[in-house]
């Protein structure tokens, strides 16, 4: 399971790094979406996939008790998952003025913009 | 006030003025008080918040009484709290400026709320003691300063705006991902705790830490805008109003460097290797800004070049932590300190009297400027001072900064990097003086735009930022020991970070138990 999700993550790292390169601004946003999800991703799979009870604590205590899964990469990625949301909601709408303003879709050509 | 309190008010002062100018959101007039409030408050917050560390060392708070490293950790040790009361300054001067200089259209789209949110995110970055904690305050600034770029949406605007989203975005992922990998490896985020686990994490597998360490400063180096991540900077910092690249110039690249130093001091123990990586980093940081400043005709342009070079001076202070001389390592991160406040306040000060030459002048472009010394010889004033204190003349702060980085770097035997920091020292000197010959001494070409004269009210209000600025400038330099001196003490903290881990420690929920324990899945 982790060599298959540390593939998967490398994939997703690779689609999304050559997205960004293209000279496109959708695929510019593709990419940063894709650079996001694998970077969630990650965190879900570096501290070791296993599968455990649900990570309830009990009464008293301070933490869920150590066979569980754990919960933390968890909220981790919801979090990063509700910023990703924002922040590429942000760039698409840019994205769509840049085009408006300066007419062109590729970054290259908006260099000489004056 | 107890601690916890002080603790959040640099950062609820002006995240409340920003709410509030977002329930006046048909007011503009009543968003601008509430922001001179909110960044007053953070000022305020932030002065209370130094002379408690000061007094009483690291401060600590408990979001929500989660115990440690549970909840989420803020911890205030001098470098935090100096910085905070920093970026409270800059914010009060900016907002102070930008009553003159954003224009209505701007307003009504929220410009002062949005830099009420900025500070608020930039003085939560320096207080928070967890990595993910950074990594959403990294968010919320970048937030607020994307669309503060962005507003107005005028051509040049909008591709500097892509570029900066986009490579700050790249850089946050990657920054996102170091935060996962951390977990992975040590099983917590927060940074006194990573201390002690990633120091053992280091005994077993070095290589896995160095490579961890690397993600973090590809991450922080794009932040802080290091050779060779810096390009996207000078892309963009020269197109949104000047009131907006002040704030940005004057902090955003800082909170990289903070956060480089606050990784490699705090969080990671010494990697082999790394320091000396930073030293060539920051020499050809150094080296390549310059350069770039000394080909630029624009003012706005030569001063973001500037900011490239002279986060190479701060790096270059934090590289000598690699030295094995316990007074070297002090002495280049004591500099690196002083030379980030000194920078803050002369950065913002200089693209304040950049914008100020353009209302007086016309024109941004040095082709376009001239004759400025005798038509506003205050100005000319206003531009030295920030100008020769970039520069390294004496007695201004710039001068003590650049001594105590070469200082420290000659003491520590890094001959390369004392000879890139003299050279892009010289050539800085050229850069500013082509501002001064071209802007100010040469007589107006014929060409030169006339533009408006400023009623004597708003022409206060743009002055009045930059004489504060300057005089700050003025005083450190003239007096530096009440700066340096703390400089020194924020250093000996950083290099001993046993205080700050155990003041996160007392708040943790078994005192006894060993901090390093395992939690095993």
């Amino acid at each position: 399971m982790a060599v298959l999700l540390a593939a998967l993550v490398g994939g997703l790292y690779a689609c999304g790094l050559y997205l960004v390169l293209r000279r496109n601004l959708v695929k510019l946003l593709l990419g940063l979406l894709l650079l996001g999800h694998a970077a969630n991703l990650l965190i879900f799979s570096a501290p070791g996939v296993v599968r455990g009870r649900a990570p309830l604590v009990a009464v008293g205590e301070l933490a869920p008790p150590p066979e569980a899964a754990d919960p933390v990469p968890q909220a981790l990625i919801l979090t990063a998952i509700v910023i990703g949301f924002a922040v590429v909601a942000f760039a698409a709408v840019l994205a769509r003025r840049v085009f408006e303003v300066v007419g062109t879709d590729d970054p290259d050509a908006m260099e000489d913009a004056p | 006030m107890s601690g916890p309190w002080l603790l959040t008010l640099p950062v609820l002062a002006p995240l409340t003025a920003a709410a509030a100018g977002v329930v006046a959101w048909r007011v503009p007039r009543a968003q601008a008080v509430l922001a001179l409030i909110g960044s007053a408050a953070q000022v305020g917050a932030a002065a209370g918040l130094l002379a408690r560390v000061l007094a009483g060392g690291v401060q600590v708070a408990q979001l929500g009484s989660w115990p440690a490293p549970f909840g989420i950790t803020l911890a205030a040790d001098l470098l935090g709290a100096v910085m905070a009361l920093v970026t409270g300054v800059i914010g009060l001067t900016i907002t102070i400026y930008s009553l003159a200089d954003i224009d209505e259209g701007r307003r009504a789209f929220g410009y002062f709320p949005l830099v009420q949110v900025l500070l608020a995110g930039v003085a939560a970055a320096f207080l928070t003691g967890d990595l993910f904690n950074l990594y959403v305050c990294f968010e919320v600034l970048l937030m607020a300063s994307f669309v503060l770029l962005a507003l107005g949406g005028q051509r040049a605007q909008m591709a500097g705006a892509l570029t900066y989203v986009t490579i700050n975005l790249l850089s946050s992922a990657l920054f996102l991902a170091g935060v996962g990998l951390t977990y992975g490896v040590t099983r917590s985020l927060n940074m006194a705790e990573l201390h002690l686990r990633l120091a053992i994490a280091a005994e077993s597998r070095p290589e896995l830490i160095v490579a961890l360490a690397g993600v973090f400063l590809v991450a922080f180096g794009i932040k802080a805008a290091v050779f060779p991540l810096y390009t996207w900077l000078p892309a963009s910092y020269h197109t949104p109003p000047v009131a907006v690249s002040a704030l940005l110039a004057g902090l955003l690249t800082k909170v990289g460097v903070y956060a480089l130093i606050r990784i490699l001091t705090l969080v990671f123990p010494p990697l082999p290797g790394v320091p000396t990586f930073l030293l060539g980093v920051a020499a050809l940081t150094m080296v390549f800004g310059v350069l770039g400043a000394v080909a630029m005709y624009e003012t706005r342009r030569i001063l973001s070049f500037h900011i490239v070079s002279q986060i190479g001076y701060m790096v270059m202070g934090l590289a000598l932590i690699g030295s094995p001389s316990q007074a070297v390592r002090a002495a280049g991160l004591a500099a690196a300190l002083f030379y980030v406040v000194h920078h803050i306040l002369v950065k913002a000060n200089l693209f304040l009297v950049a914008g100020l030459a353009a209302r007086v002048g016309g024109s941004f472009q040095l082709a376009q400027l001239g004759g400025l010394a005798p038509r506003a010889p205050w100005l000319a004033l206003l531009f030295l001072i920030p100008a020769g204190s970039l520069a390294g003349v004496p007695p201004l702060s710039g001068f003590w900064a650049k001594l105590a980085v070469i200082r420290a770097g000659l003491e520590g035997g890094a001959w390369l990097a004392v000879t890139a920091a003299l050279a892009a020292g010289l050539l800085t000197v050229l850069s500013m003086a082509k501002i001064w010959t071209e802007g100010f001494w040469k007589p107006a070409p014929p060409e030169a735009p006339q533009p408006a004269p400023l009623c004597r009210r708003r022409l206060g209000l743009l002055v009045a930022p930059s004489v504060a600025l300057a005089v700050l400038t003025l005083g450190i330099g003239l007096h530096p020991r009440p700066l340096w001196e703390l400089s020194q003490r924020a250093a000996v903290q950083l290099l001993d970070p046993a205080a700050y881990v155990a003041a996160v420690a007392e708040h943790g929920p078994d005192r006894t138990s060993p901090p390093a324990q395992e939690v095993s899945p």
